[in-house]
């Protein structure tokens, strides 16, 4: 499974409009890493991310060009999209449980694919839940509102929730960025648990987030791959002057 | 300076007296309505007694010895509302789900505004629609006269549109976009998403448009008096395609003659319905912060 290319991008460029976000882009997402996106605002790096489960489809005036390869499919041409958000999940800014049970959140997803057994999702529940590292704090209250947990664990929750439906890749747009410390410390080690499983893209405005957890990592600016690379060697000794002036501060 | 801080205090109390009065003229209302009801109902409810007034159906007070049961149209108040909500509610949600979500814009244009006049057309052309349309609809594929349970409740059903719909939508649209994102994340179609997260979010504000709807077809008196047929069943020969008559149109139907003891116990039957009313909303709204709550 190692080393196999999970997703690739290529020569994908969009459009809101008439704004050119996404420039020619071409990446290679291998399987069980970590790929962070880091730069500053408005770079492109979450019209990225959104173009690999096709999010972007539901934004209206947008265009892209070019090919997203899941397992060597294209995601635009050969797949349904509700097929593809299932095996690529994603986890959001805001935290976002549905205004329903903590339990009713996580067995949305399995129950909107079909399963219907009472058992069957018991399990899917407690094995989300356990993925995500909070069985322990929610289990005596899987019946209470989930809006009445803290926001570190209504992310969590949402990441639970994401697992619930077995997907190949998770995508994380900004998942710390409304979070404190401590609950983005407990996510950060969530995912460096379960990387073993999944393949992972986050996107982040934190390049200390980016060199704790990922493997690689892709600086953009305006909406462009400035530079991708292992992530020891981007921060340590970044190929290009933009990517230096961004890590070391000088902008961004 | 202190003159100009002391014409400022003046004007300011001013407009308090001014605010707080105009607030106390809807609770004085209120208060006005709900003693004359009471108190004129209580006299009619005492001299006749409660269960003969309440749980007796036989309705004469122009007979000798008259009688003064209200039960079948209490009964029949409840059959038209209930008609009402199983014909509004399903078509009224369902065009608001439309409008909300999944209507195109030059559509919008026109189901929108149709909406909002249906809202203000007066009920008495609501009647003649009714009258003119209706039963002679009923008559002719269902049977009967026409006049009956089922002409009011689809008249009440299209009555209760308006309010259902409206209210329906901008709960609908106040439905943060993060659910749907979050629902389309995980591979659900606009269709699950709709259903099943979109309306489960505006679940409180589509019951308050179905309270409001209720309340509007069970006060309803012009149109229903002008479709129902308004003979007094007894209980058990209420059917859906005979006459009925409901607590308003009792009292308007015979307010105009009635004297004494009579004209008190029509104050009375305005009385059981505000109660009725009322007993509806606070069991809807109990639902609703349960709801809430879990």
């Amino acid at each position: 499974m190692s080393d196999k290319d999970k997703i690739k991008i290529e020569n994908i460029n969009l459009y809101y409009g008439d704004f050119h976000a996404l420039k020619n882009i071409n990446m290679k997402i291998k399987t069980n890493e970590i790929t962070a996106f880091i730069g500053p605002s408005g770079c492109g790096k979450s019209s990225l991310l959104k173009s690999l489960n096709r999010m972007n489809d539901l934004i209206e005036g947008v265009k892209i060009t070019g090919r997203v390869l899941l397992d060597n499919i294209d995601v635009y041409k050969e797949m349904d999209p509700t097929v593809l958000r299932k095996r690529v999940g994603m986890v959001f800014q805001k935290p976002n449980p549905f205004p329903m049970s903590i339990y009713d959140n996580v067995a949305y997803g399995p129950r909107t694919h079909g399963i219907k057994s009472k058992a069957k999702l018991d399990e899917i529940v407690e094995q989300s839940l356990n993925s995500a590292a909070m069985w322990n704090e929610v289990k005596d209250r899987l019946k209470k509102n989930a809006l009445g947990l803290s926001g570190g664990q209504q992310q969590r929750l949402c990441i639970a929730r994401a697992f619930s439906v077995n997907p190949e890749v998770i995508l994380l747009d900004e998942p710390t960025s409304a979070l404190d410390p401590i609950s983005t410390m407990k996510i950060e080690d969530l995912l460096t648990e379960i990387k073993k499983n999944y393949t992972i893209i986050i996107v982040t405005h934190n390049m200390q987030q980016a060199t704790r957890i990922s493997d690689k990592t892709g600086f953009f600016l305006q909406g462009e791959v400035v530079e991708f690379d292992k992530t020891e060697k981007l921060f340590s000794m970044p190929k290009n002057k933009k990517t230096e002036d961004y890590i070391t501060g000088r902008f961004g | 300076m202190d003159n100009i801080s002391k014409h400022n205090n003046a004007h300011e109390k001013l407009m308090q007296a001014i605010f707080f009065l105009s607030a106390s003229v809807s609770v004085i209302a209120v208060i006005a309505i709900c003693l004359f009801l009471f108190l004129r109902g209580f006299q009619a409810i005492s001299e006749i007694g409660f269960s003969e007034f309440i749980l007796n159906e036989k309705w004469g007070p122009t007979n000798v010895p008259p009688s003064y049961g209200i039960l079948s149209m209490i009964v029949g108040s409840i059959y038209v509302t209930g008609g009402a909500i199983i014909l509004g509610v399903p078509i009224g949600l369902l065009c608001a789900i439309f409008l909300a979500e999944f209507c195109p814009p030059n559509i919008y244009r026109i189901v929108k505004p149709a909406v909002n006049l249906l809202a203000g057309i007066p009920s008495i052309i609501y009647g003649f629609f009714g009258m003119q349309v209706v039963v002679p609809f009923v008559r002719e594929y269902f049977g009967g006269n026409g006049f009956s349970i089922m002409s009011s409740s689809i008249i009440l059903g299209i009555m209760i549109l308006p309010t259902i719909i409206t209210i329906s939508e901008s709960s609908l649209r106040s439905v943060p976009e993060s659910y749907k994102e979050a629902s389309f994340g995980l591979g659900a179609t606009k269709e699950e998403t709709v259903f099943r997260v979109v309306v489960h979010a505006a679940g409180s504000g589509i019951l308050t448009s179905i309270i409001l709807g209720i309340g509007r077809a069970a006060g309803e008196t012009m149109a229903v008096v002008m479709v129902a047929g308004n003979s007094a069943m007894p209980l058990d020969k209420i059917e859906l395609l005979r006459p009925i008559r409901t607590m308003t149109t009792n009292i308007v139907t015979e307010m105009s003659y009635a004297s004494g003891l009579h004209q008190l116990s029509l104050i009375a039957t305005g009385a059981v319905l505000f109660v009725f009313i009322v007993i509806l909303n606070t069991a809807l709204s109990l639902i609703k912060s349960k709801s809430a709550r879990n």
